[in-house]
């Protein structure tokens, strides 16, 4: 909301200064968001008085002037044809920037055609200050040399811009600003009643309303004829100020209302209006023509104006074009009615269309100010149109709130600390309008016909301390919580933390990306369900909740690929989402890598599968979930590599991880050269560790006798697991087999084809007693026969 | 001359002189040996009379220890002769690079919200969470925005696709929804911080559709307006790592909270660089208020008991006035360059006692 300062004075008396007033609007809830002045433009400009005017000796159209400037006397060329001696004009000095002719006068004087000129003096085009066709401005003889321009055209005037928060629909106009300005203490509020105009006839025109939710009050006058012209220049320059075009007297009265005092008012051609006028609920089928050229299809929802044509504009929101004013507008019929705020909002919302009476009704407009609006009208109209008004026709009833706010004086100190005394409360309650009765602790006020957002107590607490200035707040930190919990943060928090500090500390750049990614790509992922689909993208490729991360990681990788990184690691800690519900959102970590080859002088292998199960085994190993305890599975998800990838589960149903490669259709399908290694953890299905009674940990269990080391290999049909021969290798002897560890996997000569050596080291641990030839015998014989009962494995010779 | 010193004299001196551990192991072997000389004047002791032997047999004993010592000693300077020749022959270029290690960053977001636990942890509060698609009761309703208010209308929501005679669910606007579901759960005292990711259907220089905040919540008796400006010129003073922060608080609306104010700090522009905390300007860093009444009965807690407040902010941009990154829009673009610059070193944990960054 725009207003220039000049018309809040018509409602504020005020002495303050633009500074302070701006810090009362601060202070009382009203954020500037801009604040420009005309004047700013025109400093360099004052009033100046021509002495002489002679003819130019080498150019017809030109005059040498000579001219009493604030800088002294002066000669200027002028070219305007209504230069002349004894005239009051505008001097520009050497130098000034001409703002309507976007360039600036040279530094030092100029000749032209031979006769020096020493500035220049201006007309209001070119300070960007009106219209004039005569020449130069022409200034009353009265105001003095070296007035500053801006003060002599009337332009002196600040135009300030705020944000008007949507609980305050009487700040859409000037004297409810100024209202709360003077509850602020910036000054004295204005409310001098509107004149009144006495109609000369009955309002020929019958007003019906069929539904009164939708339009309880309509009040309307008409006036016979009228000239509709050019408004009043005052007029004309308050619209200008805030950004509006002046049209016409008719459209511009209206506009003028709306600003001044949030009311809505709207003008139609009398003479097109046909049988009553008739505010009801539309029909489906009807149409709209409306004042911004386009037709609107009309629902049953909506609340339409109407005569014996049909509909004639959609109530609150537009007007329509069959019976709109124009200017061969002699009869003009006044609007003032009050629509229901929601139902304005869903019309305005059903139809798109963006105007200031709709933005004004679903805000929600004073419903008292009906008859006051059409008085305004008729005086601004009949004062600078002429014509001859009639007495105001009123159907139905102002909606009014019967019941009184009961306001406790104790809420004021308990909820914001803020020591003030009663009488100072009634002050600025009065101030905004209320009026109170007095019971003692409990004070019932009546709320102002123009406050939509005052329910209870702590709407009135807000008033007094918003009035009183937050300023005056006291400044207390807060008190020490009487039992402080020693964990602040779930255990799926601590996890996200040390998985990223984890993956972070082996050299995984962290990224944060967008929730969302292309159905399409979803699908991919597994996910793609229509309940996951965003009905109103941001962007088409962005219209689908994220299944995985993998993803948007895959396309981050390979666009810094493009950008020339190598070799590049990212990882990405946030949610993914397997339903709408609470439940289906999942919190992972996952990561990736997009290999390339590194050169090194000594051999650096690639990162490849095994690389990103050492990632993800050193993920669960920092959070305390031993990487044994899982079992490895096939893929379960269709984004993974068929026979490079695997899935980590805790028991048949419950899936942890998958890692491995990326599938190489998924990848090709996003753009993305393949391969990609990573792997996506669910931080949420990992089992909880339980707490344990004391923090002591257990005693130190360390074996004081030399472990020994065995190697074995064996012969497998080339589809065993390799953790299948470990596993049996540990069950062999549990006393004894410390750890086992695969350090060959061998297939060429030696070998079948469809066979595979696999060889491991198996540690044992004595306990006791040193072992003896005979007892590592024994031990060995059991695990070759271990493994070849559960893989058929043959010791190799 | 003795033939004890005769054959002292002549070790010492073939000792003394054997150039590599070969020699002086054949000496050691030709003098203290089985058949070697010292060993053969040993053996002469034992048909010496006792009297004779009291006599060599000292000599004899200190001829056979000087000379093993001598054997030692100069083993020791051979083989550490031995070692400097090797040791020689070892050298390496140092300046060759060692294999390539990996350089990984935390991401400043993230960062941040670790800061701002930690700040709020020290005042007691715990982090609470809630779902990212809401319903229309948590993210709007419950918060006191009234079905087809256009205060629903700035929050430019994205709705999820409607289920077949449902109710569109939607992807929250704000962390607000958690102060809800916490309420819901859980009875006052009550002091939470919610980190997440909300969501807005705005793309501009200034704005991404995906951004995050951090909601704050106190429910408890007895606690008023005075603490809420407390409590956040606290944190602002830690989590910019200032003494001071010279604040104000400005009358706004927020359907939830009654009253409301946003909060503005001095700042001063340097350059590129943005000092918080004091300075010719003011910025606006964040929206606050009471609790309002009708949220606290939405949620089953009476407001003539239980009071408090709540605040948001958006933490891009207070990260953005901490660490100086230009721009929002990088932030959401896995750029590695950006990440290994504005990021953070993984063993970088934010304390309280042992400062944020």
């Amino acid at each position: 909301m725009k207003f220039p300062l000049s018309w809040l004075k018509d409602y504020l008396e005020t002495d303050a200064s633009l500074d302070e007033l701006l810090a009362y609007m601060g202070k009382a809830g009203l954020e500037i968001e801009d604040v420009t002045n005309p004047a700013e433009e025109l400093k360099a400009f004052t009033v100046c008085k021509v002495k002489a005017a002679a003819p130019h000796p080498d150019a017809d159209k030109l005059k040498v002037c000579t001219v009493d400037t604030v800088d002294g006397e002066k000669q200027i060329i002028c070219g305007a044809p209504n230069a002349r001696a004894g005239m009051t004009a505008i001097y520009a000095p050497l130098g000034a920037y001409i703002p309507g002719l976007d360039f600036s006068l040279d530094k030092k004087p100029r000749k032209i055609r031979g006769v020096e000129s020493q500035g220049m003096m201006c007309s209001t085009k070119e300070l960007n200050a009106g219209e004039d066709h005569d020449g130069i401005a022409d200034l009353d003889g009265k105001i003095a040399l070296g007035t500053p321009a801006a003060d002599a055209l009337g332009l002196n005037d600040p135009v300030i811009d705020f944000e008007v928060t949507p609980n305050r629909p009487d700040w859409l106009g000037v004297k409810g600003i100024a209202r709360d300005l003077a509850a602020a203490g910036a000054g004295a509020f204005i409310n001098d009643p509107v004149r009144k105009v006495s109609g000369a006839f009955a309002c020929p025109i019958e007003i019906e309303l069929d539904d009164p939710e939708a339009c309880p009050i309509f009040a309307g006058a008409l006036i016979r004829g009228v000239q509709d012209g050019p408004s009043p220049d005052w007029l004309q320059a308050r619209l200008n100020a805030v950004g509006i075009t002046p049209k016409s007297l008719l459209v511009d009265v209206t506009n003028y209302i709306s600003l001044d005092r949030a009311r809505p008012l709207h003008a139609y051609d009398a003479a097109k209006l046909k049988g009553p006028i008739r505010a009801r609920l539309g029909q489906d089928g009807e149409q709209c023509d409306a004042l911004d050229g386009k037709t609107y299809d009309v629902t049953s929802d909506m609340c339409v104006i109407a005569d014996d044509t049909g509909v004639i504009g959609l109530g609150g929101v537009m007007g329509g074009q069959s019976t709109a004013v124009s200017e061969t507008t002699t009869d003009v019929f006044i609007e003032s009615a009050w629509f229901d705020p929601l139902r304005t909002a869903r019309t305005g919302r059903t139809t798109g269309i963006i105007s200031d009476a709709r933005y004004r009704f679903e805000r929600g407009v004073d419903p008292m100010s009906c008859v006051e609006g059409v008085h305004l009208a008729l005086r601004l109209i009949t004062e600078y149109g002429g014509g001859t008004a009639s007495k105001i026709s009123v159907s139905g009833e102002a909606p009014r709130r019967s019941e009184p706010v009961e306001f406790f004086k104790r809420d004021v100190a308990r909820i914001t600390g803020l020591d003030i005394k009663p009488a100072a409360m009634k002050k600025t309650i009065k101030a905004l309008g209320f009026t109170i009765e007095d019971t003692g602790e409990t004070w019932l006020l009546q709320v102002p016909s123009w406050r939509f957002d005052i329910e209870q107590s702590a709407d009135l607490v807000e008033e007094i301390a918003r009035l009183e200035g937050y300023d005056s707040l006291p400044t207390e930190s807060l008190p020490p919580l009487k039992s402080t919990k020693h964990v602040l943060t779930t255990p799926v928090q601590d996890r996200i933390r040390t998985a990223r500090r984890t993956l972070a500390s082996r050299g995984f750049l962290e990224a944060v990306t967008w929730s969302f990614m292309p159905k399409a790509d979803a699908k991919r992922f597994g996910g793609g369900s229509d309940a996951l689909t965003i009905a109103n993208p941001v962007a088409s490729e962005l219209n689908q909740m994220r299944p995985s991360i993998l993803g948007n990681l895959a396309i981050a990788a390979q666009r810094g690929a493009d950008y020339g990184e190598r070799d590049l690691r990212l990882f990405e800690a946030g949610p993914i989402y397997l339903d709408d519900s609470p439940k289906g959102q999942r919190s992972v970590i996952a990561a990736l890598v997009r290999p390339s080859k590194t050169r090194h002088w000594q051999s650096v292998s690639s990162y490849d599968v095994y690389a990103a199960k050492a990632d993800l085994e050193a993920v669960l190993d920092a959070l305390n979930q031993p990487p044994a305890r899982f079992q490895i599975g096939e893929p379960r998800q269709p984004h993974w590599h068929p026979g490079q990838a695997a899935s980590l589960k805790l028991g048949p149903k419950v899936t942890v991880a998958h890692f491995g490669a990326l599938h190489p259709r998924v990848l090709k399908a996003m753009k993305v050269e393949a391969p990609i290694y990573g792997f996506e953890l669910n931080l949420n299905a990992l089992p909880h560790m339980k707490a344990r009674a004391t923090k002591t940990k257990p005693v130190l269990d360390k074996a004081d006798l030399t472990p020994i080391r065995r190697d074995f290999a064996f012969v497998v049909s080339d589809d065993t697991a390799a953790s299948a021969i470990v596993k049996a290798a540990q069950s062999a002897d549990k006393t004894l087999v410390e750890a086992v560890t695969v350090f060959d996997v061998y297939q060429g000569p030696g070998i079948a084809a469809d066979q595979k050596s696999i060889a491991i080291e198996v540690v044992l641990q004595p306990r006791g007693e040193t072992l003896k030839d005979q007892d590592i015998e024994a031990v060995s014989q059991k695990i070759i026969a271990a493994v070849a009962k559960s893989t058929g494995g043959v010791l190799r010779g | 001359m003795s033939e004890i010193q005769t054959i002292e004299a002549e070790a010492l001196d073939a000792i003394d002189g054997a150039s590599d551990l070969q020699t002086l192991d054949a000496i050691r072997v030709a003098e203290l040996g089985k058949r070697g000389r010292v060993s053969g004047l040993m053996k002469t002791l034992g048909q010496m009379s006792p009297e004779q032997r009291q006599d060599m047999g000292p000599k004899l004993n200190a001829l056979k220890t000087r000379v093993a010592d001598a054997v030692e000693a100069r083993k020791a300077v051979l083989e550490d002769a031995a070692l400097e020749a090797q040791l020689a022959t070892e050298k390496l270029d140092m300046t060759l690079p060692p294999k390539p290690e990996h350089v990984g960053a935390l991401h400043p977001v993230m960062q941040v919200f670790e800061e701002m636990a930690a700040i709020f942890g020290d005042m007691g509060f715990a982090v609470a969470e809630g779902p990212d698609i809401e319903d229309d009761w948590h993210n709007f309703t419950a918060l006191n925005f009234p079905a087809g208010h256009p205060a629903r209308e700035t929050h430019d929501t994205f709705f999820m696709a409607t289920p077949e005679g449902g109710e569109a669910k939607v992807l929250r606007t704000h962390t607000s929804p958690v102060q809800i579901r916490t309420m819901m759960a859980q009875q006052p005292p009550i002091r939470i911080i919610a980190p997440g990711r909300v969501y807005r259907n705005d793309w501009d220089a200034t704005h991404t559709p995906m951004f995050h905040q951090v909601e704050a919540l106190v429910i408890e008796k007895g606690i008023h307006m005075g603490h809420l400006k407390g409590c956040l010129i606290d944190f602002v003073k830690a989590f910019f790592e200032v003494d001071e922060v010279e604040a104000r608080f400005r009358p706004h609306f927020f359907p939830f909270t009654e009253p409301s104010a946003e909060m503005d700090v001095k700042y001063t522009k340097k350059g590129d660089t943005i000092e918080i905390g004091a300075g010719d300007q003011w910025m606006e860093i964040l929206g606050s208020g009471m609790v309002h009444p009708n949220v606290l009965r939405n949620c089953g807690i009476n407001p003539d008991e239980y009071q408090g407040f709540a605040f948001g902010m958006g933490v891009d941009r207070l990260a953005m006035l901490k660490y100086g990154m230009p721009d929002l829009r990088p932030y959401f673009e896995a750029d590695a360059a950006w990440t290994r610059h504005y990021g953070f070193r993984p063993w970088l944990t934010p304390s309280v006692s042992g400062g944020l960054s």
